[in-house]
């Protein structure tokens, strides 16, 4: 009995992030109790704020989520991965402050509502998306190398967009989506995430969405003889993604009011793609878990506020992470598993073997 | 591929049932390439006429076609690997630190190259063959790797000063007879580096070893269809290992030749490298579903990819952005073309 509900326990898709999570916890916990402290404090706008570590890791982390729900839909759908999200990213915000700030790169005031600016951004990010999906989709390019192209274009998009110049917009309204609005102490991003989740909830609950993108990334052939279009599934994963990313930008760019095209947004495709792996979903495509994948990202944000919590340097921190991204991929793997699975029985048999005699 | 190139020999209609899909595709990009060079001759003129500026198309390049013929290799073999351009920075940052601060010897730092290429190789492949764990997520655990490494190596880009090695690194091999005359009259040889012997070199071997090799040829059965593979008594296991421990060995050898070009070791080196490798392989024909692909090709990819972005810079785009669109614009053509081309291919062969 006892064994079954191990087995289940283990089974779990949820295990993987949760059990990394638990041991960052419990790691922290070890070194320094205060890294769970939150506190009330005041901003240097003289507004209330909650700070901490997990507030950071909260706020940060929101990005990644976001991105994680439209990766997980695309590596889904396609069996593959988008590595252009960052390159969108510097692509949507570029052209959220060229709508804000026109030509001139330091306005008195807004030229645009931030409204209109970030529909416009949705717009550029969903025709990114579509892009991509329809190269994949349309043009049978794997994933990886169709979104290669924006990879290695979107950055220079970017600068192209506002002429290589740094606007930097003058409303402090714009900074809300990325700090704190007054009165409020918890960061906006928390409920742009939330509000994000709810949707995605929403939208996997009262449409097939869910169901036909697994379809069509378990068997793409069985999937278009029980009438679902796999071609039109595929594209409409990415161009999700490329509103996820518009959002991921939104925030992004509020968070500093101005861009930097070659370092916004970095290795972000990275962190979102373990994110869906950590998640334990496959990569290649099929059956998804969007919680799992959320928590991953969470879980990485962890790690590299941990990681920066023990005064490691921001460029060296990539070592580390792949340190632990092996590891957990290796004892996810399910050649792994099997071993281990074995090894146990052969343990627990010897044991009964010996209690026997 | 065996059956299907049986197959298209048997149907002798239409020209793309009567060509491999190795042979097609790269017959495509050296058309294309020869377009562009004498496309750049023609409306550029200056310059390109000068063998020299060939020649340091070459110079720039040689360390991209030797980490661009390892990719080649492993997408080949079906995987992928995008550690490439961690390990060349690395590389180069470890023979500088080994030559400066401890004083070592051209052997040595060679013998680092090397042994880094090597371990990645081993690391990788292991995880990847024995493991059975996606190689875009290894290779990307690597380049996180080797990119911290490099900065925890040591962090301030620097100058090597070592007295062998600027000797070494300012050798030039001088071809006869290419040389051009200068605006003062002074005849100057066209020249080339022994960065690009190497490669030239390797870019051989690597193409006879895939063309007339047991080994070789097994690429391309585990890259074409690994069930069929292994029902042929390939080693499939065995076979993807060799391919990344060669793809790692041709990055460390590609990140030595990268410094012998730069002289420098950076942390900020051979930024998306392993973007350009991969470009090339697929402008150079490569599949990257695998089973599909050339070494010839990959250098002619190479050449494409870099010949372009010399004739942006010299018709006057030089704002920094234009390098990026144009590469990517290109990707994007030939990925077109080889979907077309495919698909044609497919439809030629059902009727």
């Amino acid at each position: 009995m006892e064994k079954s509900l191990f087995k289940k326990i283990t089974g779990n898709q949820m295990f993987i992030p949760l059990m990394a999570l638990l041991l960052l916890v419990v790691i922290n916990l070890v070194v320094d109790p205060g890294f769970f402290k939150v506190t009330l404090g005041t901003n240097n706008a003289g507004n209330p704020v909650l700070s901490g570590y997990l507030i950071t890791i909260l706020d940060y982390g929101s990005e990644l989520a976001i991105l994680a729900i439209g990766m997980t839909l695309v590596t889904a759908a396609s069996g593959g991965q988008d590595i252009s999200v960052g390159a969108t990213i510097a692509i949507c915000g570029s052209v959220m402050l060229r709508v804000l700030c026109g030509t001139n790169p330091r306005p008195d005031a807004i030229q645009a509502p931030i409204l209109v600016a970030f529909l416009v951004a949705c717009v550029v990010g969903m025709l990114c998306g579509a892009f991509n999906g329809a190269l994949v989709s349309f043009f049978k390019i794997q994933p990886m190398i169709a979104t290669l192209i924006l990879f290695t274009a979107g950055r220079s998009i970017a600068a192209w967009v506002n002429n290589n110049m740094l606007p930097i917009v003058p409303d402090p309204k714009f900074a809300y989506f990325g700090g704190f609005i007054p009165g409020i102490p918890v960061p906006t991003t928390v409920f742009i995430v939330i509000i994000c989740i709810v949707i995605t909830i929403l939208l996997l609950k009262f449409t097939n969405l869910g169901l036909y993108t697994q379809a069509v990334g378990i068997n793409e052939k069985s999937a278009r003889l029980n009438g679902i279009n796999p071609t039109f599934m595929k594209f409409l994963a990415f161009v999700i993604l490329g509103l996820c990313v518009a959002v991921a930008a939104l925030i992004k760019v509020s968070r500093i009011s101005t861009i930097n095209y070659s370092v916004i947004a970095k290795d972000i495709e990275m962190d979102a793609i373990l994110a869906v792996a950590l998640g334990g979903n496959s990569l290649s495509g099929g059956k998804f878990n969007m919680w799992a994948s959320i928590v991953g990202a969470y879980v990485i944000q962890f790690l590299t506020t941990t990681l920066y919590k023990f005064s490691v340097r921001s460029d060296a921190l990539a070592a580390y992470k792949a340190v632990v991204v092996i590891l957990l991929v290796v004892f996810s793997a399910p050649k792994v598993r099997e071993a281990v699975g074995s090894f146990a029985k052969k343990l627990t048999s010897k044991n009964a073997l010996k209690e026997e005699a | 591929m065996m059956d299907q190139n049986q197959k298209q020999l048997k149907l002798k209609g239409g020209i793309f049932s009567r060509i491999s899909d190795t042979n097609l595709l790269l017959t495509i990009t050296i058309v294309i390439f020869l377009l562009m060079y004498t496309g750049a001759i023609i409306f550029q003129g200056q310059g390109f006429t000068k063998p020299q500026m060939f020649f340091n198309i070459l110079n720039a390049n040689a360390a991209l076609i030797i980490t661009a013929c390892g990719m080649s290799i492993v997408m080949i073999s079906g995987g992928i690997d995008i550690s490439v351009g961690g390990v060349v920075a690395l590389v180069s940052m470890c023979c500088a630190v080994y030559l400066d601060h401890h004083n070592g010897s051209i052997l040595g730092s060679i013998l680092i190259a090397l042994g880094i290429g090597l371990a990645y190789g081993i690391v990788q492949g292991t995880l990847v063959a024995y493991f059975d764990i996606q190689p875009f997520i290894v290779s990307l655990a690597g380049m996180f790797f080797a990119r911290g490494m490099t900065t925890i190596v040591n962090t301030a880009p620097f100058n090597v000063a070592d007295p062998e090695f600027t000797k070494l690194k300012q050798t030039r091999i001088k071809i006869p007879g290419m040389g051009s005359v200068n605006k003062k009259g002074m005849y100057i040889p066209a020249y080339i580096e022994i960065g690009v012997v190497v490669a030239l070199v390797l870019v051989v071997i690597l193409f006879l070893v895939l063309r007339y090799t047991k080994l070789g040829r097994s690429f391309y059965a585990v890259g074409g269809n690994k069930q069929s593979a292994l029902m042929l008594g390939v080693n499939v296991k065995r076979t993807k290992f060799i391919s990344h421990v060669i793809c790692s060995m041709m990055a460390g050898i590609g990140g030595y030749v990268y410094f012998l070009h730069v002289g420098s070791g950076s942390a900020s080196h051979a930024m998306g490298m392993e973007m350009n490798a991969i470009a090339s392989s697929i402008i150079g024909g490569t599949m990257l579903s695998g089973g599909v692909g050339n070494i010839v090709g990959t250098l002619f990819g190479v050449l494409s990819l870099s010949t372009i972005q010399n004739i942006v810079a010299s018709a006057g785009l030089d704002e920094a952005w234009w390098t990026g669109i144009t590469i990517a614009s290109m990707l994007c053509v030939f990925l077109l073309i080889q979907s077309i081309v495919i698909r044609q291919k497919k439809r030629a062969l059902k009727s």
